[in-house]
């Protein structure tokens, strides 16, 4: 059971926010910032961070189907 | 690791009048470890001049907002404003009010309004032109774009304008407001907000104030006075900065004109020129919002102590030539930016992709309806504010 999570690079614009939310499941070291693992446990933080990103560049999945960030 | 607990250095040091940074940052930046500074109220801080050093206390969460109301936190006036406002919060709070409006800021949904802001900024230009010059571009331009824009966006009437301003004006001003001062314009301001909140919760519109409401009212996802804060905050934040910038950038258009020409002749330029503007401009006269350390933790070769504040100056940071080939030249071209201009980490301004939409369309309007502006007058400068910007801006073309 856990979810997939991916930073769009191309989208990303390097605001800082996932890394500064959750250290524990993102970096940001250069310009863009990555996840530290594609896959995760489920983590509410994790859709907190998809739906705070100023870029909209955080997508996480459960399984193919889309659930970050929330419409 | 230096230990430089030398007298601090007493701040901010930029002049109100321009926008020139003071020559004390580039000594900072260049100089061991951070520098001692204090403000005229609240405890001596930690300043932070360089690039990596402002990065790394704006976005490690080992830096707090929150802890600053617990603390004599550095200020210019007397009052503490300590607030429930979402710029003083850590998560999770914060994030519980931030994702509640983030979704109506992404750049997505901004995007959208960029027809309306195109028509607004185009239609002030004609009105300029129809008054005849000079005009102050202050409050003729500058202002009611923003202003129309956050309040349509919030569900507040634009016709308000006048009324907020002053409580507004309040809440940014560095001057020696008492406490009581402040809590008055504090309160004016919140009732003001609640009346709207009231007539919105008995007439939901198709705003971010209904959303709000109703994420409090079938959610209970926020507090009353949270609501409150927020919609004050958004209203507030939402068109000041902006106002302030949109003189700003074009001041310093205006003093380089091969780069107002070289806009006229490339609009596709506008998005890197308003980056490139945002990270050339130090909008603020000093730097606020301390960052208080949860634990001891070294920045820029200093110990900063549990318990001791920092406080960041974006606009020397964004002049840091460590991370900015040439920082004192205005430059369209650079290859890529990741100025702190709208901040950084947690607290990284909410509507950034509306400003960046604001000011791209107010600088395009102008270029393209008013290609010959100048000044035609004496600036007056904003005093005692956190942020720098004209008051008035008389101007011709």
């Amino acid at each position: 059971m856990s979810w997939q999570v991916e930073v769009d690079a191309h989208t990303c614009i390097g605001s800082g926010m996932c890394a500064a939310l959750a250290p524990e499941w993102f970096k940001l070291d250069g310009e863009h910032a990555e996840a530290l693992a594609k896959d995760v446990e489920p983590d509410e933080i994790v859709l907190d961070v998809a739906d705070s990103c100023p870029a909209m560049a955080i997508t996480v999945t459960d399984h193919g189907t889309e659930i970050g960030p929330r419409p | 690791m230096t230990a430089t607990h030398t007298e601090p250095l007493a701040y901010p040091f930029n002049e109100e009048e321009g926008l020139a940074l003071n020559e004390a940052y580039a000594a900072a930046r260049e100089g061991e470890g951070m520098i001692r500074v204090q403000l005229p109220y609240g405890d001596a801080a930690w300043l932070a001049t360089r690039y990596a050093d402002a990065r790394l206390v704006l976005g490690d969460n080992r830096f707090s907002r929150a802890m600053a109301s617990e603390h004599d936190a550095p200020r210019h006036t007397p009052a503490n404003n300590s607030s429930t406002g979402i710029l003083s919060m850590d998560p999770p709070d914060h994030t519980r009010l931030r994702t509640l409006v983030a979704k109506a800021f992404t750049m997505r949904r901004v995007e959208e309004l960029r027809p309306r802001v195109r028509e607004l900024a185009e239609q002030l230009v004609k009105d300029m032109i129809a008054a005849g010059a000079p005009v102050d571009l202050v409050e003729e331009y500058a202002l009611p774009i923003p202003v129309a824009v956050i309040c349509e966006l919030l569900g507040v009437p634009t016709a308000d304008r006048p009324k907020f301003r002053k409580w507004s004006d309040a809440a940014l001003s560095t001057s020696s407001l008492t406490a009581e001062e402040f809590q008055a314009n504090r309160e004016e301001l919140r009732d003001y907000m609640r009346g709207l909140i009231e007539a919105h919760r008995e007439h939901p519109g198709d705003d971010l104030m209904t959303a709000l409401i109703q994420a409090r009212d079938e959610r209970d996802r926020l507090s009353e006075l949270e609501l409150v804060d927020l919609c004050v905050g958004i209203l507030v934040a939402g068109h000041e900065t902006t106002a302030s910038q949109i003189p700003n950038f074009v001041y310093v258009l205006l003093d380089e004109p091969a780069r107002w020409e070289q806009l006229r002749n490339d609009l596709d330029l506008l998005p890197a020129a308003v980056e490139e503007l945002t990270r050339f401009v130090p909008l603020g006269a000093g730097a606020g919002f301390p960052r208080y350390a949860k634990e001891d933790i070294e920045v820029g070769g200093v110990l900063v102590r549990a318990g001791e504040p920092v406080l960041v100056a974006v606009g020397a940071a964004n002049r840091d030539a460590l991370q900015f080939d040439t920082p004192e030249t205005l430059n369209f071209a650079r290859e890529s930016s990741q100025h702190l201009g709208f901040g950084h980490g947690v607290h990284h301004c909410l509507g950034a992709p509306l400003a960046r939409l604001e000011l791209q369309e107010a600088l395009r309007a102008l270029l393209t309806g008013l290609p010959g502006l100048k000044l035609a007058g004496d600036i007056q400068w904003k005093t005692q504010m956190l942020v720098r910007g004209a008051r008035a801006m008389p101007v011709g073309w």
